[in-house]
Formats: C-alpha cells, sequence, structure tokens
C-alpha cells in the first residue's frame, strides 16, 4: 500500500510530546505523519522516573501542568488504557528547618495556580507515614500528585493517534529536511520525500541537530537518569516520594508501583550520547542511590534492587525546555529538551502545540520556553 | 588494543570470574606465568556447578560425588588447592555490574571496585527452560538444581522424581539420583531416538563419553525406569504440589506417570551478563537457537582485555571448559606481552577442535524443542517472575506491535523480574517470533543490565577501593 506523503503537519519524534501532539492535531482535523527514528516512545519518554507531579514544578510551568494533569485525569477515555496512572500523592520530604522553609514556601506560592499542599511536621508525618526515618523533619504533601508507567504511555499515545488516522512511521530516521516554498521537505531512509507546510520538532536530545538546520542551534547537554527497581512487596508506600535537598547526592526519588516493586532514582545523572543514542547507568550511582533510599525508609535495607536503567535525556542549563514556534522559520515549532521533567507535562505539551499550530495562538503560557532565548544570549 | 600499548614489564592486573573447570585452570595458568589474578567466584568453595564440592563437614568420597568424573573432579580441586595461596581468592563474591574495565564485585555486603587490564569471564551456564503447563508447581526444579540439591546436600527434590527434557544432563541427573537410591519415575527426552543415530558420526570423536551415555541409559532402563524419547509434554499435574505428568508418546497416546517433583531442562545456556555489560558484541548460533558473545577460538572478544572461556561463552561442557580457560589466559598473557608456550596453544587448539565436534554432535542429537515453546497455549505462564502468560506476550507481539524482544519486555513486563529473563527469554523469543511469523534471530535478545543477579539495598561501599 503506498501512503501519501503530504500532510498538513509532519512531526519528527515520537515521543510522549510528539505522539500527544499527533493525536491532538488529528482531533482537529489536521492530517498528520508522525516520524520516529526507533520505536514510539523509546527513549527518554520510555526511561523516564514516572512521576506524574506538579509540585515542585517552576511556578511558570504550572499553567502547562495543570493542562497535562487535566489531560492525565481522563486518559482512559482518550486512550483507552490507564498507562498504570495513579493518583497516589506526591511527598515532598526535607532533612533541615532551612528546607523546610523552602518547600513551605513553594506550597504558599503555588496556592494561586490552584495547587493545595499540605505542610506536614515531623510528628504527624511519622504518624501518617510510619516507615520514614528519623533523619525526615518535615515534609509537604500533595493528594493530586501521583505516578504513571512510561513504558506504557507514549507507545498508548502512539496507538490512539493510530487509531485516530496518524501515519504514524516507526523505524524512520530523517536523513534531511528543508524548506522549498511552503512547505517543509522531509527526506527519510526507504520514505522518499514527505511534504507539509507545518513541521513540528518533538526529537528531545535530538532536537538541537534539527534546529540548528534552520539557523537556530542550542545548547543542548545530554544525560541519563539512573533508575533502579525493586524486587516486589506488599503494598504499602502510598505516594511517590522525593527528598528535596540543595546537595545532588542527597537526591533520592522513589514510586511503589501497585504490582509491588519500588522504583527509585536520584543522587547524580550518568552519561549519556545522542550520538551512540546509549545512556549509562553508572554503577557508584546504584550504590549511592541505595545509600540514601536506606536514609528515607530503613526498612528498605532487607530488599533487593532487580535491574537498573538509563535513557538519553537532553538538559538546558537555565532548565527550561524549548518550547514554541521557531524564531527563523515560518511554519517550524519545536518542543524538546525538557530537562528530565518532562513527564507529566508531555500530554500537555502536546495538546498546546497542537492548539498553536491550529489556531496560532495558546492559552498557556510559554513565553519563557522560545527558542529565540539562545540567539539573544 | 589497550594490551598493546603495555610493556611486558608490567605484570598485568588480571581478574576470573568463576572457579569452576574454566575458571580455575585459567587462573592456574596466569599463576603459572607468574601473575597473581584475583578469583571471584559466587560459591561457597571452588568446583563450579559440575565439580561442585560439598559442604566441609560431608563426608562422602569423590567416587560417590562425581561417579566417572571422580578423577577430573580430584585434579581440578587440587590445582585449585596448589594456587590458593598464590591468588587472591574471594567466595561468596557477586560480579554485579561491569563498566569501562572495573568490575564491581560484593562480597558480604560490602561493594568494591575492581579495575582490571584482563579479565577471564568464566560465568559458567544454567539450564535452558521452557513453558510447561504445571511448571511453576511446588516441586518442579530445573536439572541443574536436581543436582546441586543431591551433590551439595545429599536431598532428592522428590521421593519419585520424573526427569524431562533434553541433552546429555538429562541422563547424568537420573543416573546420579538412581545410584543415590532415590525412585526414579522416568526419564522423558524430547529429542527424538533417531536424532541420536543421526548425531553418531560427530558423537563418535569421543567414544567415551558416547559409551557412558549409553550406559547411564542402560542402567535406567535396567532398574525398570520408564526412558521415553521423542515425547511431547502436556501437563505437569497437581493442585499445590506436583502429583504427576502427563506426556505425549512418540508411538502415539497419551500417558500419566505419577510422581512428586519434575527435574526438567532442555540443555544449557551461557551465563553471559558480564560479557554483555562489557560491550563485548553478541553473534546468533543457528545451530542452538542462541545468542552469544563473540570471541576468536581462544576466547578473545573484540572488547580490549574481555577474555571468555567454558560454557559461560559457549556451551561445550566441562573438559572443554578446562581446555577454554587455558587458552584464555595465555591469550591474555599473549596481548600483554608475555610469552606463552606456542606448543602449548597448538595443542589446546587441537583439543578444543575435536570437543566442538563432539558439541555438534550434541546439538543435533539433542535438539530444543523450539515448536514445543512456541506451541505453548495462552493461559500458559512464560515469565516465571512477573507471572506474564504466552497469551499476553502473543497480544503483545500482535496488537501492541512489538517487533523484538526488548519492546515486548517494555510493554508487556516479560523477562523484567527477579531472574531478568535468564529463565523465560528464551521460550518468550520463540513465542514472540511464532506469533509474528519471523525468524528467532529477528527478534533479537534481552539486553543485559545490571545487577548480573539481585543486589541488597543494605550494600555499602568499601571504605577504600
Amino acid at each position: 500500500m503506498s501512503k501519501a506523503n503530504q500532510a498538513d503537519v509532519i512531526i519528527v519524534g515520537g515521543g510522549i510530546m510528539g505522539a500527544s501532539a499527533a493525536l491532538f492535531l488529528r482531533q482537529r482535523g489536521r492530517s498528520v505523519i508522525l516520524l520516529e527514528r526507533d520505536l514510539i516512545g523509546q527513549a527518554a519518554s520510555g526511561t523516564n522516573f514516572g512521576n506524574v507531579r506538579r509540585q515542585g514544578r517552576y511556578l511558570h510551568q504550572l499553567p502547562l501542568s495543570n493542562r497535562a494533569r487535566d489531560i492525565w485525569l481522563r486518559m482512559p477515555e482518550l486512550l483507552g488504557e490507564d498507562c498504570e496512572f495513579l493518583q497516589s500523592g506526591h511527598l515532598r520530604v526535607v532533612y533541615n528547618a532551612e528546607m523546610a522553609g523552602k518547600i513551605e514556601a513553594y506550597s504558599k506560592d503555588s496556592a494561586p495556580y490552584g495547587l493545595d499542599l499540605e505542610m506536614i511536621s515531623a510528628n504527624a508525618l511519622r504518624a501518617r507515614f510510619p516507615y520514614l526515618g528519623r533523619e525526615v523533619v518535615a515534609g509537604c504533601y500533595d493528594p493530586t500528585g501521583g505516578h504513571a508507567n512510561p513504558r506504557l504511555t507514549a507507545p498508548a499515545f502512539g496507538r490512539a493517534a493510530v487509531r485516530a488516522g496518524v501515519d504514524v512511521r516507526e523505524n524512520t530516521e530523517v536523513t534531511g529536511i528543508a524548506k522549498a516554498g511552503d512547505d517543509f521537505v522531509v527526506e527519510a531512509r526507504g520514505q522518499g520525500e514527505m511534504r507539509a507546510p507545518v513541521l513540528l520538532v518533538t526529537a528531545g536530545a535530538w532536537g538541537g541537530k534539527l534546529s540548528a538546520l534552520f539557523g537556530e542551534p542550542v545548547p543542548i547537554a545530554v544525560h541519563g537518569p539512573n533508575m533502579s527497581v525493586t524486587e516486589p512487596l506488599p503494598y504499602r508506600i502510598g505516594p511517590t516520594i522525593g527528598v528535596s535537598t540543595p546537595h545532588v547526592h542527597e537526591t533520592v526519588y522513589f514510586r511503589q508501583v501497585k504490582r509491588g516493586n519500588v522504583i527509585l532514582g536520584g543522587y547524580t545523572r550518568g552519561p549519556a550520547s545522542n550520538e551512540t543514542n546509549r545512556a549509562a547507568v553508572l554503577p557508584e550511582n546504584t550504590l549511592g542511590q541505595m545509600e540514601q533510599l536506606r536514609r528515607v525508609i530503613p526498612g528498605f535495607a532487607n530488599i533487593n534492587i532487580i535491574r537498573v536503567w538509563s535513557g538519553v535525556e537532553s538538559y538546558f542549563a537555565d532548565d527550561m525546555p524549548v518550547m514554541g514556534p521557531s524564531a527563523t522559520t515560518p511554519g517550524l515549532y519545536y518542543a524538546f529538551g525538557f530537562c528530565g521533567a518532562g513527564f507529566q507535562i508531555g500530554p500537555g505539551v502536546g495538546e498546546v502545540m497542537a492548539e498553536l499550530i491550529d489556531t496560532g495562538a495558546t492559552s498557556t503560557p510559554i513565553e519563557p520556553y522560545s527558542i529565540a532565548r539562545f540567539a539573544r544570549a | 588494543m589497550a594490551a598493546a600499548s603495555m610493556t611486558p614489564a608490567t605484570i598485568p592486573r588480571a581478574i576470573v570470574v568463576g572457579a569452576g573447570p574454566a575458571g580455575v585452570r585459567a587462573a592456574e595458568t596466569l599463576v603459572a606465568a607468574g601473575l597473581r589474578p584475583m578469583v571471584i567466584d559466587e560459591g561457597m568453595l571452588s568446583g563450579g556447578q559440575i565439580y561442585r564440592r560439598q559442604p566441609a563437614n560431608f563426608g562422602r568420597p569423590h567416587e560417590t560425588l562425581y561417579g566417572y568424573d571422580a578423577e577430573k573432579a580430584r585434579s581440578l580441586h587440587d590445582a585449585f588447592e596448589a594456587i590458593r595461596t598464590q591468588v587472591d581468592y574471594r567466595p561468596e563474591t557477586l560480579a554485579w555490574n561491569l563498566r569501562e574495565n572495573v568490575l564491581h564485585v560484593v562480597t558480604n555486603g560490602v561493594a568494591a571496585a575492581l579495575p582490571f587490564d584482563a579479565l577471564i569471564l568464566a560465568t559458567g551456564a544454567t539450564d535452558r527452560l521452557l513453558p510447561i503447563r504445571g511448571w511453576t508447581l511446588p516441586g518442579c526444579y530445573s536439572l541443574g538444581g536436581s543436582q546441586v540439591a543431591l551433590k551439595a546436600q545429599a536431598c532428592s527434590i522428590g521421593q519419585r522424581p520424573v526427569f524431562l527434557g533434553t541433552g546429555p544432563l538429562l541422563y547424568l541427573v537420573a543416573y546420579q539420583y538412581l545410584k543415590a537410591g532415590v525412585d526414579v519415575a522416568a526419564v522423558l527426552d524430547t529429542s527424538p531416538f533417531g536424532a541420536s543415530i543421526r548425531a553418531l558420526p560427530d558423537l563418535a570423536v569421543r567414544p567415551g563419553l558416547l559409551l557412558r551415555g549409553l550406559r547411564f541409559r542402560r542402567a535406567l532402563t535396567k532398574a525398570g525406569v520408564t526412558v521415553a524419547n521423542g515425547v511431547v509434554p502436556l501437563e505437569i499435574e497437581g493442585d499445590g504440589e506436583v502429583t504427576g505428568l502427563r506426556y505425549h508418546a512418540a508411538g502415539g497416546g497419551d500417558r500419566r506417570i505419577a510422581c512428586d517433583a519434575v527435574g526438567m531442562g532442555f540443555h544449557l545456556r551461557s551465563e553471559n551478563q558480564l560479557a554483555d555489560l562489557a560491550g563485548c558484541p553478541f553473534l546468533f548460533d543457528d545451530a542452538t537457537g542462541m545468542w552469544r558473545p563473540e570471541a576468536d577460538g581462544d576466547g578473545r572478544s573484540p572488547r580490549a582485555g574481555i577474555y571468555l572461556a567454558g560454557d559461560g561463552a559457549r556451551v561445550l561442557g566441562a573438559d572443554a571448559a578446562e581446555v577454554g580457560g587455558r587458552l584464555a589466559a595465555l591469550a591474555a598473557l599473549a596481548d600483554a606481552g608475555m610469552s606463552a608456550d606456542a606448543a602449548l596453544v597448538t595443542s589446546l587448539r587441537g583439543q578444543m577442535a575435536t570437543l566442538d565436534r563432539f558439541r555438534r554432535g550434541l546439538a543435533t542429537a539433542f535438539p530444543w524443542p523450539a515448536t514445543l515453546a512456541r506451541s505453548v497455549a495462552d493461559d500458559v505462564i512464560l515469565c516465571r517472575c512477573e507471572a506474564i502468560t504466552a497469551g499476553t506476550m502473543r497480544e503483545t507481539a500482535e496488537a501492541k506491535g512489538a517487533p523484538e524482544v526488548n519492546r515486548a519486555k517494555a510493554l508487556s513486563r516479560i523477562g523484567m523480574g527477579r531472574c531478568q529473563g535468564r529463565y523465560c527469554g528464551h521460550a518468550a523469543a520463540e513465542v514472540l517470533a511464532g506469533a509474528r511469523g519471523s525468524s528467532l534471530e529477528s527478534v533479537g535478545r534481552l539486553r543485559g543490565q545490571a545487577p548480573v543477579k539481585p543486589l541488597s539495598m543494605a550494600t555499602v561501599k568499601a571504605d577504600t577501593l
């Protein structure tokens, strides 16, 4: 069967951003070709921690995060599956009074954005979460936070996009992009030339290579989150828990999935490459994570880690993504470089990009994320 | 290669992982060349699986424990005792990770990072398994596990066990149980008898071993044990424990045998996770349907400083493991610019060629029953750790479009549990290939991920690394 190589929008990169943008654009009646070098959701989208949290995000990102939250809540009707999204609550804990002050200030600052966070003192914390260790002195709880399974989420968006009529092409590596008249001409191995007046780059760690083609190089850095998972335990922990600390080596965050395994991350990130497309787990990180997790829940010393993994993520020094229209090329849009914090907002990013492409504007503020900030710098 | 820049005067830091036939002979060869290698082993005592030693307070003689192989076992044990003070021996130590020529180990809950110039992986093999209805019942063991119970602890897996599967270990374990006085209910071999006949020309290169296999079979038959070839296992029966096994006999008709335990295995698979973590490229071996790390005839991998020996590289058996261990050590020495006895290398390579021909014979005589693995019913559990059925795997292949095993793992959890796919991986690949209508090779292999075995959260870093 020959496929039409002309569409309203071509999306390059089939992670959670690209796959959800494809679905939402299709729902707005646009024809879409989605190109993915490997398989949908295989890189950062599939290997991240799976935090579905608003708490702790920059205040400027909360409107986007709120928009994403509405989508997470209607995932079953949207995708036909829940991607193991569990509104288990999200708890940030701290080891000292200074950090307690910081999370308390955040709880007040985030209130105007609709977050309803609850500060919990040491004793109350231990009464509610008796497994917490003695070093934990305060916490802040968001009952609306939770977690989901990243391995399932982007592929579920990809399948929903296919059902909605998106032309999803996996194992399709883009080899060239040029603008010819009003159309972008995209070449990919074995696909011939594809054309569309709109191009959306949602290529994660590889986004910078594409933006550079249009005179917009970006200072992107790639790292890999270092993740571990334990053998299954009785389901008891409840919320996703993270330690809030200025010291990177104290960082640890974890969640227990319904079937019992505890997934944890933190400590430092590992090396990654957008040339080999691989990310490494440093053995010392695994040991460091275990050491830090024992501080939060001493009882975890009795369980085993059974697997570790990583994936290629992209970062900018200002900890903000690139999101919005190109500053050089009409019809070109970007959404990549989510700095290790893209999973929860992913479906919101897809919806905002679809709205922006379809209507020329979005009701969600994304100005800080403009790629133009690097040209100015 | 890193080794090329090394001057002969530099004594390379060498680590041997595994203290079975390959590891002991590798260490012995390194010691003979003046090195003091580190020997990392999960076992309490050297010997590996085949020459596994009993606890110190057990008094069974070598002849009882190892039968025909008593002399070889004694020789290997003695060889290790002779170098015991010339190696840095670390028993009960798990090599849990490997990155950039640093081996990460844990001993008694304390982790250490060990840099090396040469690493010889002699990591051995475990049973290759496939799912059969009821195989998750208490009372089901691998053949290797059955043998460990008998050898190390003088325990039988049951009062009346059935041994099921294929490969030389099937007959050996059944024979050992018989000799130990256990009432063996049956030996059921999935390979047709004709396969053994076809394999004869290759097997005949080692007439002693061929003869021994026939002896085991004769002894079992003579003792009244049912020995059947070409069987199709249908179900391991029981409610909470094994009570019987149903199978389809080669001559036609379904049979049932009452039993209280099943030991099963379909030849062996290499424990090659460390080679994988080292970044060794893997090749698909058509004859066995397994992936194996690439290495030259001496066990030299394309990764500088990484050498592979014994069943952990390629399943050739214990004798070949001893030869392979020596060859790998000699290759490491040569790469470090240390002189190796050329005549010895030539002789060892010659021995290896004969042993390899015998291996091909075994693969012909005892083929992996791929059809059995592919045709497992939808409701049978394929992945024991995660309780994933064959049906879920097929749905993942068809409705969710997983083209290869790592994607199937991501979407279905198959191979994500404690064993990391070491027990279900081969059958899972067959089911996936069957559902996709594609070749076994095209569905790939599960990528290795640390830790090699479960790692306790209580693990602490050593003060000085």
